[in-house]
């Protein structure tokens, strides 16, 4: 830290000698600029990226409040005001969609996020390393998978003619369960599959808070005549719980956020009513039907909540730690 | 070493036993997909569980590789691949570097970065954009509209911050400017985050079937995920495969077969890139810098 500040003192004092004579506000900014040209130069790319393919899109935004025809363009097409978002809670879908949302979100944080942290634990208490690393090994590679391959997995298993249905009939003599279409599969298979994909990689924040913890704990625990269980129930878990909080905290920032891949992938015309979460309503609404503006509408209202609900965990998830997202 | 209690002994087992079950559980279907894309209908229509093939067949590979299609499709996805994660790796290291500089303005442009990933304009505005600047129906699409992950920037600019100060200073006494500091020293000098960047990049790209989607229309240039996804979840294999079907063979290989080969093709160069992978994210390359 101190090394930084003398660097910047020095660089300072170059810039004062070069300086000759006082200049006003603009022109000393121009010619900061002017001395870091090559840094700017390097910085140029990426903020080209990230105006025409982040920022341009922000202004793109206005057709929520327009009618959106592609033939007009945006700027000449018809202003209709909060029309579009009057729409949004007029209409049924919607709400079903927002409540099918809501509803996969909240079954993940309940049933999908606890798993990595089990898994943690149990790895943590783990003696011998070698078993431990191919563990790890294994359970880290679905991560790296893509939706589509697990979804690819999910159907040749569970489909009429797949193994699984083939192994209740040969013992069971079940008659083929309807897994891919029957919609009261389609939540919990959502969630076995998160579980299935990312519960594995989930360990690694949770071991690493789990590797800052001091032996030394656990050696005064030893010496006080704690079992394992008692040094899990007093050293192990209150050092996670911050981890826990915080990212409980951020998974709610995110509660609209589903995950448009394996839901689009697993919604077919049986599961559309309680599975089209709002990622693809809007996909359907305006790549398919060309319903631009609506669907821009939902878009907006979703992203709208959304930055409500990130800056409000964050500053909660500050209140509990010192690690929030920005 | 202290003394176990038996309690203790059952759970160190128990945790031990319910441990493996869970990585079978993890890599169980590939060997199972594996097993049945080398067996041949009537092994797999008896329906028996299996893992390893009864007689070895290599038909729905035959079959699938002489598809036109399939191939267009691995090409277009190693395209998007090698050439996406350069520009990335360009894209993103030019401005994590600038970004890690005292450079005027910092601040601001790291809240620019970040905005973006608190508020995005969402899917039809993005559309739109892609459209206006000529992208759609074209592999670009699949690389440009995600040139810079703004998670793997910020955590790169950490990377730049920690190289020690005095390197700058001996190179600007020396005459030196940013861009040669720059491509001179700081690339060389960070070859190894880069590789696990760019590693995390390709992945990315390997599976992004999202932009995919989104933006091609045009079967033909479809990435390998689109055509996998009308292989396997959409179960459409001869169609997909298109051509090959009036190719090859009297009786064609079933379509289980030919998605179970599907499946492991599309897998297959995660599973060769995965024991790099692991490398890298052993030692927390990006983990550590996220609480930066």
């Amino acid at each position: 830290m101190e090394n930084q500040t003398t660097i910047t003192n020095s660089t300072k004092k170059d810039t004062e000698i070069t300086i000759a004579k006082p200049i006003s506000k603009p022109m000393k900014i121009g010619k900061k600029i002017w001395k870091q040209r090559f840094l700017f130069l390097l910085l140029l790319p990426g903020l080209v990226y990230f105006i025409v393919y982040k920022y341009i899109p922000m202004f793109g935004l206005v057709i929520a409040f327009k009618d959106y025809n592609p033939f007009q363009g945006i700027w000449e097409s018809e202003w209709v005001g909060l029309k579009h978002f009057k729409n949004i809670f007029a209409t049924p879908d919607v709400l079903q969609v927002i409540w099918n949302t809501l509803n996969i979100s909240f079954l993940q944080i309940l049933f999908a996020f606890p798993v990595p942290i089990i898994l943690a634990l149990m790895l943590n208490e783990l003696r011998g390393n070698f078993y431990k690393r191919i563990i790890q090994s294994i359970i880290y590679l679905p991560h790296f998978l893509s939706w589509v391959i697990v979804v690819g997995i999910t159907v040749v298993f569970l489909r009429s003619e797949g193994l699984i249905n083939a192994f209740l009939h040969s013992t069971f003599g079940w008659e083929a369960i309807p897994f891919l279409t029957d919609p009261a599969y389609f939540k919990p298979l959502i969630i076995l599959q998160v579980i299935w994909k990312e519960s594995g990689w989930g360990t690694i924040i949770f071991l690493a808070a789990l590797s800052g913890i001091n032996p030394q704990l656990y050696e005064a625990a030893i010496i006080d005549g704690a079992n394992r269980w008692r040094q899990i129930w007093h050293i192990t878990l209150p050092a996670l719980k911050s981890t826990i909080v915080i990212l409980v905290i951020l998974r709610l920032g995110n509660v609209l956020d589903t995950g448009f891949e394996q839901i689009f992938l697993m919604l077919n015309p049986f599961n559309m009513e309680i599975g089209n979460v709002l990622d693809t309503f809007v996909f359907f609404k305006g790549i398919q039907q060309a319903d631009y503006s609506f669907a821009t509408a939902v878009g907006l209202f979703k992203g709208a909540v959304g930055l409500i609900l990130v800056v409000l965990a964050n500053r909660l998830a500050r209140r509990f730690g010192n690690e929030g997202l920005y | 070493m202290h003394h176990r209690s038996i309690s203790e002994r059952i759970a160190d087992n128990l945790n031990v036993f319910i441990l493996a079950i869970v990585a079978v559980i993890m890599i169980f279907p590939f060997f199972y997909i594996f097993a049945v894309s080398f067996s041949t209908l009537s092994d797999f229509l008896q329906n028996e569980f299996f893992l390893w093939p009864k007689r070895w067949v290599t038909d729905a590979y035959e079959y699938i590789l002489s598809s036109e299609n399939f191939i267009r499709s691995l090409g277009i996805s190693t395209f998007v691949t090698i050439v996406g994660t350069l520009i990335n790796l360009f894209f993103t290291s030019t401005m994590a570097y600038a970004l890690s500089r005292p450079i005027a303005g910092q601040r601001f442009f790291l809240f620019f970065v970040l905005f973006t990933v608190l508020f995005n304009a969402g899917m039809i505005p993005t559309y739109l954009i892609v459209k206006e600047t000529g992208l759609i129906d074209s592999v670009w699409s699949l690389i440009i509209p995600i040139a810079i992950s703004p998670f793997y920037l910020i955590v790169m600019r950490q990377f730049f911050k920690n190289v020690p100060d005095d390197i700058h200073e001996a190179a600007l006494i020396d005459g030196a400017n940013e861009l040669q500091i720059f491509w001179k020293i700081m690339i060389p000098l960070s070859k190894p985050a880069l590789a696990a960047f760019g590693l995390f990049y390709a992945v990315m790209h390997w599976n992004n079937y999202f932009t995919g989607i989104l933006y091609i229309n045009d079967p033909a240039k479809w990435p390998v995920q689109v055509v996998l996804r009308q292989i396997v979840v959409v179960n459409e294999p001869n169609a997909a495969l298109g051509t090959a079907s009036e190719l090859l063979m009297d009786n064609p290989p079933p379509p289980e077969t030919i998605q179970m080969a599907a499946i492991l093709l599309a897998t297959l160069p995660i599973l060769i890139v995965y024991p790099f992978l692991q490398k890298h994210f052993a030692k927390g390359v990006l983990l550590g810098s996220v609480k930066g």
